[in-house]
């Protein structure tokens, strides 16, 4: 049984958290977040951000960063945003979407800069 | 000019073989795969077929002239070589619209695969495709919410979401059952299932797995911050018990239940996805005796044709077999099913045994599960094979961890989460699955053991159920 591991999550600890796509992934790098950009103009889908207070992720709706960029297909524009959101709110969870207006849903939705909790 | 009655026996081809008749979209379209008994002519064969699913009887009766059987009646209207086999042949069959009930998946099979499958002059028959007129399609209710609202529900997007079936299938107490739950949940599955056998057993009610396993899903939300679900089975042995356990499943909030629609019926099935629509509650559908039914390539009927049936009937989510686990599943023919509980449009593709254009208009689309047999590393060929829009279950995959169902999880929700970053990222995850695997365990140890632990588990056996392929 030593060789047995406990899992590491508790309601007490506020790291235990998740929020759902790629929040099981270590921290993206810039160039990583990029490329998930390109993937999401790739599929010709809406680019958008949203961020909110980690103690409220729980939430359908998280706020929107001013409005998603449709059409937008200059993925360092993209990151600029982003890179604005995380400046205004810098403690805020930060996530990444890819609106598919096709399909009326989102075909992207990730978790791209966690906040602090 | 009115017909005159001759009594006796008729050859069918004299009435239902008509190779010149051009289909309508109105129509239903089916077509059999038949091998006749020696000496009946291919002809009279797709006749008899076209006459046992319609109208026809084995004489002419006087009633007949008191209506338009020319109307009514299935038309057999073409014959094909079935590829790789020479015994057999397709038959395609058009009938119109008006021979079958309206929002009835039941009327149609009750007549597309009814006293025909027993004909004496067939030695064996299998319905390889219908085609179900768009018209008919709008009178039936279909999924309760199908793939987007689903996703909007437990808001969950941009990849395959996870479950996992607990085990022991049989014996667990239900508060025993709802730790195991729990464990799952809080490692990172999106959903757990009732197992298809576990509905309401002395050593566990059904009552009491309902109120413990809701305990669960509340507590994993709250500590992982995600939403979760549990498939609560309630297939039950009258349509009275199904639904008041479904109701009960309502009254605790739980979001998603469970029901085997082909040995609980069509019927029923029908039934509850209405009452899911009316109630918010998901609809899991799994498919327990399907292997009896769609298995042998000569008789039966194909599984493409069960899972239109189900889209109709009314489920989410519907098992369609993994490719690589332990149970059957060609790769083309379940690429071809996968695409008929999901898409909008499916075109014929005769490479997946598709015979005809299938329109289902708006009708919503049913999640593909794949379960049974799969571990972490299946996950590249998994993501790679069914996409965003699937559930990915791993039962031993998760409950098998040596260090539990919570590491079990979390190894299979770093594995997906891996595997989708890659492939948006434009890597070729299924050839370079080893090298996105091995990279992602190095920030976690559960991924890490469950990759050593599983790394010899292959279910490399040949498919029975192949499609149809020249061999000449």
């Amino acid at each position: 049984m030593s060789q047995v591991q406990d899992y590491p999550s508790r309601i007490s600890d506020p790291k235990s958290r998740k929020a759902e796509t790629f929040s099981y992934l270590p921290k993206m790098t810039d160039d990583q977040i990029k490329k998930q950009v390109e993937y999401i103009i790739s599929k010709g889908w809406n680019p958008a951000i949203e961020h909110t207070e980690p103690e409220n992720a729980f939430s359908y709706y998280w706020y929107m960063w001013k409005l998603p960029m449709f059409g937008e297909t200059d993925a360092s524009a993209v990151l600029a945003e982003v890179n604005n959101c995380i400046k205004a709110n810098p403690n805020n969870h930060v996530r990444l979407i890819g609106y598919d207006n096709f399909a009326q849903s989102q075909g992207a939705n990730m978790l791209i800069k966690r906040g602090d909790m | 000019m009115a017909k005159t009655y001759n009594a006796g026996v008729k050859e069918y081809r004299e009435t239902y073989w008509m190779p010149d008749y051009e289909p309508k979209d109105s129509d239903f379209l089916a077509c059999f795969k038949v091998v006749p008994q020696e000496g009946v002519s291919r002809e009279e064969c797709a006749a008899a077929v076209a006459a046992e699913s319609s109208t026809g009887t084995w004489t002419t009766v006087w009633t007949d002239l008191l209506t338009d059987l020319d109307y009514y009646k299935g038309r057999a209207y073409r014959i094909e070589d079935v590829p790789g086999d020479d015994s057999a042949y397709y038959a395609f069959i058009a009938y119109p619209i008006d021979l079958f009930e309206e929002g009835s998946i039941v009327s149609v099979m009750t007549s597309l695969v009814g006293n025909v499958f027993g004909f004496k002059a067939l030695r064996s028959i299998r319905l390889e495709d219908i085609r179900f007129p768009l018209a008919y399609v709008m009178t039936c209710g279909g999924p309760p919410h199908g793939i987007q609202v689903e996703r909007d529900k437990m808001d969950k997007y941009g990849r395959p979401m996870l479950g996992c079936t607990i085990k022991p299938k049989l014996g667990l107490s239900a508060k025993n059952y709802g730790r195991a739950v729990y464990e799952c949940l809080r490692g990172g599955l999106d959903f757990t299932k009732d197992d298809e056998n576990v509905t309401s057993q002395p050593f566990m009610r059904w009552r009491d797995r309902f109120l413990f396993c809701q305990e669960a899903i509340e507590k994993a939300q709250v500590e992982t911050g995600e939403r979760k679900g549990h498939y609560l089975n309630v297939t039950a042995g009258t349509p009275e018990e199904m639904y008041e356990r479904a109701e009960f499943a309502k009254e605790i909030g739980t979001p998603i239940i469970m029901h085997d629609f082909l040995t609980g019926g069509l019927t029923a099935n029908t039934g509850l996805a209405n009452y899911c629509r009316k109630n918010g509650l998901l609809l899991h559908i799994h498919r327990a005796m399907h292997g009896v039914i769609d298995r042998n390539p000569m008789h039966g009927i194909h599984f493409r044709v069960l899972a239109k049936v189900l889209r109709l009937s009314g489920g989410d989510h519907l098992h369609s077999g993994t490719v690589v686990g332990k149970l059957e599943g060609d790769r083309e023919a379940t690429l071809g099913w996968i695409d008929i509980m999901r898409d909008s449009f499916i075109p014929e593709n005769r490479a997946r045994g598709i015979m005809f254009d299938q329109d289902f208009g708006a009708m919503p689309g049913v999640i593909p599960v794949a379960s049974g047999g799969i571990h972490v590393w299946h996950m590249p060929a998994l993501v790679t094979i069914f996409g965003d829009d699937s559930v990915l279950q791993f039962g031993g995959g998760t409950l098998g961890h040596p260090w539990g169902n919570a590491a079990g999880a979390a190894a299979n929700r770093v594995a997906l989460e891996a595997c989708v970053q890659a492939r948006n990222e434009g890597i070729e995850v299924e050839k370079n699955g080893k090298e996105v695997l091995t990279n992602a365990a190095k920030h976690s140890p559960e991924l890490k053991i469950a990759m050593e632990t599983w790394k010899e588990i292959k279910f490399e056996f040949d498919t029975v159920d192949k499609l149809d392929v020249a061999h000449k």
